[in-house]
């Protein structure tokens, strides 16, 4: 196997996040190699989205032990905008709606310098924008419209690795399917010279699955990653005996 | 013409008692402390100004090389220094000064259109510009003239501690329709003085008058616009109002009367409070026509020291009428002050539906997480929000008027940074 492929791109070791004053994360560890899909799952109000916001940087998530390392950088220290000028992209489950800044705009900000017309034309079409990149971004914006919004902006911003929080929520059947192909167009994109892209993926229902191939899946119980595998298999298992039984499942690779 | 010399000897005999009344909003002002502006020299074109003056009037949408206008009026301190009809729109727009205008229709100015939509005596600024007028513009477009490329007027004060009392009239003849673009400011040299400016409009019936107004003014600057307008049966006005950089004090309480059946008033109002500037803005509009129609949005930042006032007012008098304001503030700085004052009346309406939104904030900070996490700098997301939140969406709106705006928008982006 070509070992660049295999250079973690992600790693994080014994990490302990409190919020507000309490703590929801209590030990991860979780390392994400160039080319990899992840899938985190798990019930809702077990720390995945805090996973997620911790590693995106955003404030009131405190780690108080452990590390997350990026590219070998210690992301401690880093703002949310460096952290995405490192590489790091993320699809939010709720963007907020900004009064005055178009889509178009967003997208321009997030494709960087240069003149993104032909970027933009193909987006317009792929995701079908038209009726949207000059709104205000999420104003307003359908469940699907708003996931087509924050997937058009990942794919201008091109990142090492995208985190997704729940992108099929709120989202009816035609759109999951055009979610589905944005972020397979996301994740699989080759980039000369360097391994393909990595994602995380956070998901409680599963149903992205059944668009995106993802490589491994972990289960995020009580604060720690409970259980991890082939994430069809522990998809099916959670279904039959919930996530209360993910600790001790026989197809656990822990 | 004994008419004529009654009302002249009414206006200065009411001005002459309003000479000490303080206005009812903003800091009152010591009116003895200004020189009269003095007369400035003609010119045969606007490309002869220094550059200085070029860029000023640059900056406030006035645009000296003429293109994409069909008229323009330049006024330098108290001196009507040029104006020019575009030949294309000859016979279909009158631009002269108000002084001309007097002398060339005494009887119809001083019948309809000078002191009758804002009073003499309504304060000391008012009185003071019909005592010692120093011009101002006249713009009047002939009926079922429409005329699509804007029209421009500058009012340039050039001297330091002057008071510029211009008196300017726009009539806009039954079906007309105009774009006006009046831009006000100082050259780069003068500190401090007045600018007391008297605008009547009158919006005949089935016309459209589209005013934008682009204020620049400096730190020690005091600046003190009385606006009154009529609109007639089917008439439309729009305001569309900016003002992006310091100034010492403004006081403008614009007043719309929608006398006429189905006619409409539009108030776009976007302050930016610096240093530390006082500025009291705000509008009013009465609902008198069956039908009538109103809206007044502003969008206020204060930043710095500065103290805005953001007032609205709709008075339903009328028993089918409908207005809305909506006024939102962005406070950037903890020594800033906002206030957003709505008022609404219905006067003998009950049927009058009148409605607000007023909101005061900061900026959400996940809106400058959301744009972070698409790798833009905090500062620069900060300031990208806010010139989003002023930038508003105006329907309508000319190109030429939209282009000034953004240009406004962008210069004071580029200054936060």
């Amino acid at each position: 196997m070509d070992l660049d492929r295999q250079q973690p791109l992600l790693v994080i070791e014994n990490l302990h996040v409190a919020v507000g004053g309490s703590e929801v994360l209590r030990g991860i560890n979780l390392s994400i190699n160039e080319g990899e899909t992840h899938v985190l799952l798990g019930p809702n109000g077990g720390g995945k989205t805090t996973l997620l916001n911790t590693i995106v940087g955003l404030p009131g998530y405190r780690i108080t032990q452990g590390s997350i390392t990026f590219k070998g950088t210690d992301l401690a220290d880093l703002e949310i905008d460096e952290r995405a000028r490192l590489g790091i992209g993320v699809a939010f489950q709720r963007p907020p709606a900004v009064r005055g800044i178009k889509l178009r705009q967003l997208i321009e900000v997030a494709a960087g310098e240069g003149d993104h017309e032909v970027l933009l034309a193909d987006l317009i079409g792929d995701l079908s924008l038209l009726k949207m990149v000059d709104r205000d971004v999420n104003m307003g914006f359908s469940g699907g419209e708003m996931k087509r919004s924050e997937m058009a902006q990942l794919i201008a911003q091109a990142p090492e690795l995208t985190l997704f929080d729940e992108p099929e929520s709120g989202v009816d059947l035609d759109n999951i399917a055009v979610v589905g192909k944005a972020m397979n167009r996301l994740l699989k994109a080759e980039r000369v010279g360097k391994g393909t892209r990595a994602g995380l993926i956070v998901t409680h229902t599963g149903h992205i699955l059944e668009y995106v191939n993802a490589d491994i899946g972990h289960v995020l119980y009580n604060g720690k990653l409970a259980c991890k595998g082939n994430p069809l298999d522990l998809i099916g298992e959670i279904g039959k005996h919930g996530y209360g039984k993910c600790v001790e499942c026989a197809i656990c690779q822990m | 013409m004994p008419d004529v010399e009654a009302r002249k000897t009414e206006i200065h005999r009411l001005a002459e008692v309003a000479a000490d009344k303080p206005a009812t909003y903003g800091p009152d002002l010591d009116l003895g402390s200004f020189d009269v502006a003095a007369d400035a020299k003609s010119v045969e074109s606007l490309e002869s100004l220094n550059k200085q003056t070029k860029e000023a009037a640059l900056d406030i949408g006035f645009d000296t090389t003429e293109d994409d206008r069909s008229g323009s009026y330049f006024q330098m301190d108290r001196s009507p220094i040029y104006r020019k009809v575009e030949q294309m729109f000859d016979n279909k727009l009158e631009i002269m000064s108000t002084e001309e205008a007097l002398a060339l229709y005494p009887e119809l100015m001083y019948e309809k259109y000078y002191w009758r939509n804002v009073a003499p005596d309504k304060d000391k600024y008012t009185a003071q510009v019909a005592l010692t007028r120093t011009e101002g513009y006249f713009i009047r477009v002939k009926a079922g003239q429409k005329i699509d490329k804007p029209i421009q007027a500058c009012l340039f004060v050039s001297e330091n501690n002057v008071s510029q009392n211009v008196h300017s009239i726009i009539i806009l003849e039954e079906g007309a329709e105009a774009n006006v673009l009046t831009g006000c400011t100082i050259h780069p040299k003068v500190r401090n003085g007045l600018h007391a400016g008297i605008s009547e409009f009158y919006v005949g019936k089935g016309a459209k008058l589209t005013f934008t107004m682009i204020h620049n003014w400096s730190e020690d600057f005091h600046v003190r616009p009385r606006t009154g307008v009529t609109v007639e049966e089917d008439g439309v006005y729009i305001s569309n109002y900016v003002m992006l950089r310091p100034v010492c004090s403004l006081q403008t309480f614009p007043v719309a009367r929608l006398i006429g059946d189905r006619s409409r008033a539009v108030f776009n109002s976007i302050v930016y409070g610096l240093d530390d500037s006082y500025v009291d803005i705000g509008s009013e509009t009465s609902l008198e026509g069956a039908g009538t129609r109103s809206e007044a949005v502003a969008r206020t930042v204060s930043a710095d020291r500065s103290t805005i006032y953001s007032r609205g007012r709709l008075i339903g008098r009328n028993n089918d009428c409908k207005a809305h304001l909506d006024c939102r503030g962005i406070v950037q700085s903890e020594s800033s002050t906002q206030w957003a004052i709505p008022d609404l009346a219905s006067v003998g309406a009950p049927g009058a539906e009148l409605s607000h939104e007023a909101a005061i904030s900061p900026i959400a900070a996940e809106e400058i997480y959301y744009l972070m996490s698409r790798g833009v700098p905090k500062d620069e997301a900060i300031s990208m929000i806010t010139r989003g939140f002023l930038d508003l969406d105006i329907p309508g709106l000319p190109p030429a008027l939209r282009r000034q705006i953004d240009k406004a928008l962008e210069e004071t982006a580029k200054e936060s940074m």
